[in-house]
């Protein structure tokens, strides 16, 4: 599936959207751009001067309703390297309690004429109804266990890089199914490019009904992990979790987290990823986490900025298309 | 005019449910009441000075019974208030309305039953039966006063949506009720089980990475509740059902002889989880709309008479209310205008025939609520509607009368519209302006 980056221009043309929502509904052809795109910043982003100029002029919006060091970050990063003017904006849950709600909040923001929006929302789908109130672009940073569309993709570009191509591979997800929109992107990406997903997790950590979007469910880590190219931790995410969903993080981490045993029974150069923060010791192993030959997860911390520069330059071009003005 | 000027209604097709009567003929109002009707009731001309109205060959039927509405008030004036649900249901063919209970504060005493009806009353609209609360403030914790509010006029007794949950305490409502022969009606739903989620359980609600809502926190709740039913011989009601073995319950129940009637509301029979789609909140309701075998198994209960009625289960939210994400969004549906039409399209999909789909929002509901209405006879209040159980129109903001525009089936065309509204020989809805003197 790697094939060469495109003119600049005609990316434009292949992803025709005004926004980036989610993956769900994504083309291969969209996805390939998107990582083709991205593929370009990886290398500029390694030179002294990581600067180009393609977003002089454009604001950028990080809105972010729920905490977030990362990505927020990465967004930061990704839209300064190519000289956009970025500013973050935390909406703290409680302050939007006060009244302001999200639709009013989006008209605020509206008002003073963003170029892209990059939003972060505790709930499910409330980046798509923040979209449909606003002029500008607009980038799910994230929303509830819905979806984490540029997550899903530097996930995507890493594998890429790694291992050549994404079609014909096994992926096996691993843990906190239940509250990820990370996993969720992940399946749609890679059932879209032609990789094999497997879904490893106690039941209680699994949506009702996850394998009917298109991944094969185990419930034994030796098992799933059977001959898989890439494993993908998942964060436990305890905050959001309310009721006995585990008995104790030592069974959870006896049963469930990732270690040099169970990881045994994946291929033997397997891909370890994890979408961070980490908790060590609980999903993974401080060793496994850090074994330099197979742990990729600094790697997607970096294609994380590339991914999100190729989404900035990619919908910003698609601003003056006059097809996508209204939504 | 005359005090109490007569009304011959001629060339109509009465159609009354309760006597499976439908014929061409006339019917005689004469003040409030229904005098005389039949076919060839004005063979030899109508009465001197009576008022003629000309049907136009359309169907008339006795005025829709809706036993399930949240009207607004008091408390939620800004969403719906009596005026404007009153001119909801008279668009929509209903006469009678039996309201919920959930409103600020809630019905538990007696004055609110007394200020709903007496408002009502006062605005001649449609007729109103409140329900009163089972439980104080509708908290699950101590029981209202429910004998001296069914003299005070509460016809049944819910907690609206909260369900009784507690079973000791569902025990004592049911045995209490019994004293004087009451009927409770429950929202089923086991709220352990329920707690956070605000779509069906299912692909759609973890595509959407929603909290789902299993089709078994209803069922089991039907199941206690019927275990409570044998325990003290009391009357139960169940509210909106919307799954397959729930209503399977319920059916196996009712050939074991217990005293448990049901109702559904059209979103169960007429949508399914599909319809929130992108999240789209105007589809978040309570129950939530289920799969497809549900709303199929739906269809089944209403045919073989395991559903005895249809209502609107009108819960009108305002955009605020509406216009936020999908788990905070307000659950409800505006339905009180479309309950006609969209109960028949079981008529117009070939499940049921015409009068047997109008039997079940007339007859069958004033039934279960011991209602002095939904059927044709001597002597009863002339609360008629004249329907063209074909005509065309659709939902939309702009076609809806509520204050609350938020229906389930907003854009959806239907067949099928109330043309005239009578309520004791009155007419608070004429479409046609079909009156002539």
């Amino acid at each position: 599936m790697n094939t060469d980056a495109c003119a600049p221009d005609d990316d434009a043309l292949a992803y025709r959207r005004r926004h980036l929502l989610g993956i769900e509904g994504l083309s291969p052809v969209e996805i390939t751009t998107l990582l083709d795109r991205s593929e370009s910043y990886v290398e500029q982003n390694r030179q002294v001067d990581k600067k180009k100029t393609v977003l002089r002029g454009r604001t950028i919006i990080n809105l972010f309703f729920e905490d977030s060091t990362r990505t927020r970050t990465s967004f930061e990063l990704a839209g300064k390297r190519l000289g956009g003017d970025v500013i973050n904006m935390s909406v703290s849950n409680s302050s939007v309690k006060k009244g302001e709600t999200l639709v009013d909040t989006s008209m605020t923001l509206n008002a003073m004429h963003p170029d892209v929006l990059v939003v972060r929302h505790p709930q499910s789908g409330a980046v798509k109804l923040l979209s449909e109130k606003v002029n500008c672009a607009v980038i799910n940073g994230g929303d509830g266990a819905h979806e984490h569309p540029t997550q899903a993709l530097l996930d995507a570009l890493t594998i890429r890089r790694r291992l050549g191509h994404l079609d014909g591979l096994t992926v096996a997800i691993c843990g906190d199914i239940l509250h990820s929109r990370v996993a969720r992107s992940n399946i749609h990406l890679l059932n879209t490019m032609g990789t094999r997903v497997r879904l490893i997790a106690p039941e209680t950590l699994l949506p009702t009904d996850i394998e009917r979007m298109g991944a094969e469910v185990f419930h034994d880590m030796k098992q799933g992990l059977e001959d898989v190219d890439i494993v993908m931790m998942l964060r436990l995410q305890r905050e959001r979790m309310r009721g006995n969903f585990f008995p104790s993080i030592r069974e959870y981490f006896h049963f469930f987290g990732l270690d040099y045993e169970k990881l045994s029974a994946a291929k033997e150069h397997a891909l370890i990823m994890h979408p961070g923060p980490m908790n060590r010791g609980v999903e993974i192993d401080s060793e496994v986490a850090d074994d330099f030959g197979r742990s990729v997860i600094r790697e997607q911390v970096e294609m994380g900025v590339a991914v999100r520069m190729a989404a900035l330059e990619i919908l910003t071009q698609n601003l003056d298309d006059p097809e996508l003005r209204t939504v | 005019m005359p005090l109490n000027p007569q009304k011959a209604l001629t060339n109509a097709r009465l159609l009354d449910p309760a006597t499976g009567l439908d014929v061409l003929g006339g019917l005689l109002v004469d003040g409030r009441t229904i005098t005389d009707f039949g076919q060839g009731l004005f063979k030899d001309g109508t009465p001197d000075g009576a008022e003629v109205i000309d049907c136009g060959g359309h169907c008339l039927i006795p005025g829709l019974v809706d036993i399930r509405a949240h009207l607004g008030e008091p408390g939620h004036e800004q969403k719906e208030t009596l005026a404007t649900a009153g001119r909801a249901a008279a668009a929509g063919g209903v006469t009678s309305i039996v309201c919920l209970p959930d409103t600020e504060p809630a019905i538990d005493d007696m004055s609110g039953v007394e200020f709903v009806a007496r408002r009502a009353r006062k605005l001649g609209l449609a007729k109103v039966y409140p329900y009163a609360a089972v439980t104080k403030n509708l908290e699950g914790k101590e029981l209202a006063e429910l004998g001296m509010l069914a003299d005070a006029g509460a016809v049944a007794f819910t907690d609206a949506l909260n369900p009784i949950a507690d079973a000791q305490l569902m025990r004592r409502a049911l045995s209490y009720a019994k004293t004087f022969g009451l009927l409770i009606a429950q929202h089923p739903e086991e709220p352990s089980l329920s707690k956070g989620s605000s779509m069906n359980a299912g692909e759609t609600a973890t595509r959407l990475g929603l909290v789902g809502n299993p089709a078994e926190a209803e069922v089991i709740m039907v199941e206690r509740d019927i275990r409570i039913v044998e325990l003290t011989g009391g009357r139960l009601h169940f509210a909106h059902l919307s799954t397959a073995a729930a209503i399977n319950a319920v059916r196996l129940a009712k050939a074991r002889g217990l005293a448990i009637t049901c109702d559904t509301a059209p979103p169960y029979f007429a949508l399914n989880e599909m319809a929130v789609g992108d999240y789209r909140t105007f589809a978040k309701l309570s129950p939530p709309l289920r799969a497809e075998a549900d709303r199929q198994a739906v269809i089944e209960g209403l045919k073989d008479g395991t559903i005895d009625a249809v209502a609107s289960d009108h819960l009108p939210q305002d955009e605020e209310s509406k216009r936020l994400p999908f788990a905070e969004a307000a659950p409800g549906g505006v339905g009180i205008q479309s309950l006609l039409a969209i109960t028949l399209e079981l008529y117009h999909n070939g499940h049921m025939d015409l009068i047997t789909a109008l039997d079940l929002i007339t007859r069958k509901s004033a039934e279960l609520m011991a209602l002095p209405a939904g059927r044709l006879s001597k002597g009863a209040a002339a609360d008629l509607t004249l329907i063209d159980p074909n005509r065309g129109w659709k939902i939309s903001e702009k076609t809806l009368v509520s204050k609350s525009k938020n229906s389930p089936f907003d854009g959806r065309p239907v067949q099928g519209q109330a043309l005239m509204t009578v309520v004791d020989g009155r007419i608070i809805h004429d479409v046609l302006n079909i009156e002539v003197r």
